[in-house]
């Protein structure tokens, strides 16, 4: 069976450190950094590799911070 | 190096599952972390696009946070006075009969200074969508109590909550719009998880394919969270909001093709 695997960018400049889609994200991909971006803001990353492409956090983002890919391999 | 996670090698345009609608422009919005707004204006700005109608659609922005609706919808806007945007939209649609026409409203807005505006375009059936952000409150001016406030809700203006022995009731306004016979659809929804702003959106979706048909008003609320003005983090602001806002506010569809749902 073809397994299907995730990645999200995130435009960390656009994010504004809300952590709605931490709370969104079925795999638990997605945490705060303890870095601030330009506005200060802890901004959203990448904590592992278990994306699954469900756009979860894409579709819950007020300020349209995410782009999802999703392939089968 | 740290290690990124990251796939480089499906990020592939036919791979694209989710990306920020051309709809909105690149400009930074300025809700609060985690508002409301910004979900909303993102899932109208993506219905415009997959409706393929951004040449043909026509915003009235408010007075209140989204003020600066303008700056954001890349669509022919038009700022309208405080809670003046249904008779304002009312005008652009009548002149502009084909037109895809939506006023975007908060709860000041649209149920208080506007109430006359609000009731009697929905009255009078225009052919139009109204997007209306219900936080209870009003947001862009500090937080007061605002006719949506919920009994017992603290408020800058009504600090120990609001006492409806002297402060009066609070508004139902989409129930009360539903009962006009110019409301063709009216429907409540929110925007702070991942199901709900998949029905939202195609709530809106409804909303706007409704004017198609000339048949009246699509009316769609949507309870939103202020986390500013309830001074809660925004997730502990959707928590709230789904504990104590919802079971005043229900969601679902309160009127369908002009009949009144149940
Ligand atoms: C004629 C007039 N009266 C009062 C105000 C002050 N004012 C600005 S926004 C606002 C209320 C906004 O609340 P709401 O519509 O709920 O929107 P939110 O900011 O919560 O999104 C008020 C009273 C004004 N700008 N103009
Ligand atoms: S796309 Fe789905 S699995 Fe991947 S980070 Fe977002 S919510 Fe998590
Ligand atoms: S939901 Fe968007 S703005 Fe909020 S933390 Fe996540 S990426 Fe940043
Ligand atoms: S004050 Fe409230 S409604 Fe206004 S942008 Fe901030 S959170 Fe949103």
């Amino acid at each position: 069976m073809a397994k299907v695997v995730g990645d999200i960018v995130i435009d960390i400049e656009r994010c504004k450190g809300c952590e709605v889609c931490t709370t969104a994200c079925p795999q638990d991909v997605i945490a705060m950094a303890s870095e601030v971006n330009g506005k200060g803001y802890h901004y959203a990353m990448k904590v592992n590799g278990n994306c699954i492409g469900c756009s979860n956090c894409a579709v819950v983002c007020p300020d349209a911070v995410i782009t999802v890919y999703r392939a089968k391999i | 190096m740290a290690e990124t996670f990251d796939r480089p090698e499906i990020r592939t345009p036919e791979n694209l599952v989710y990306s920020k609608t051309n709809v909105l422009t690149d400009n930074i919005m300025h809700y609060c972390p985690g508002c409301g707004h910004g979900t909303t204006h993102r899932l109208l700005a993506e219905v415009i696009e997959e409706m393929g109608i951004q040449s043909e659609t026509i915003g009235i922005a408010p007075v209140g946070c989204s003020v600066l609706a303008y700056n954001y919808f890349d669509v022919d806007m038009q700022e309208a006075a405080h809670g003046r945007a249904p008779a304002v939209a009312t005008a652009v649609k009548r002149l502009f009969p084909n037109k895809f026409v939506f006023t975007y409203q908060g709860d000041g807005d649209l149920a208080a200074i506007g109430t006359a505006e609000t009731i009697h375009a929905c009255n009078r059936g225009e052919n139009m969508t109204i997007i209306f952000v219900n936080n209870g409150i009003y947001g862009m001016t500090g937080g007061q109590m605002a006719p949506t406030t919920l009994p017992g809700m603290p408020t800058s203006t009504s600090p120990y909550g609001r006492e409806v022995a002297t402060m009066g009731n609070p508004l139902k306004i989409t129930e009360l719009i539903a009962q006009l016979p110019g409301t063709y659809y009216v429907t409540r929804q929110s925007v702070h998880t991942p199901a709900n702003v998949r029905k939202a959106k195609k709530a809106i979706r409804q909303a706007m394919e409704n004017q198609k048909l000339n048949r009246g008003l699509s009316f769609v609320e949507v309870v939103s969270n202020c986390n500013s003005g309830w001074k809660l983090s925004p997730v502990k602001a959707n928590k709230w909001m789904e504990d104590n806002m919802f079971p005043f506010y229900p969601l679902g569809d309160i009127k369908v093709n002009g009949e009144l749902v149940k």
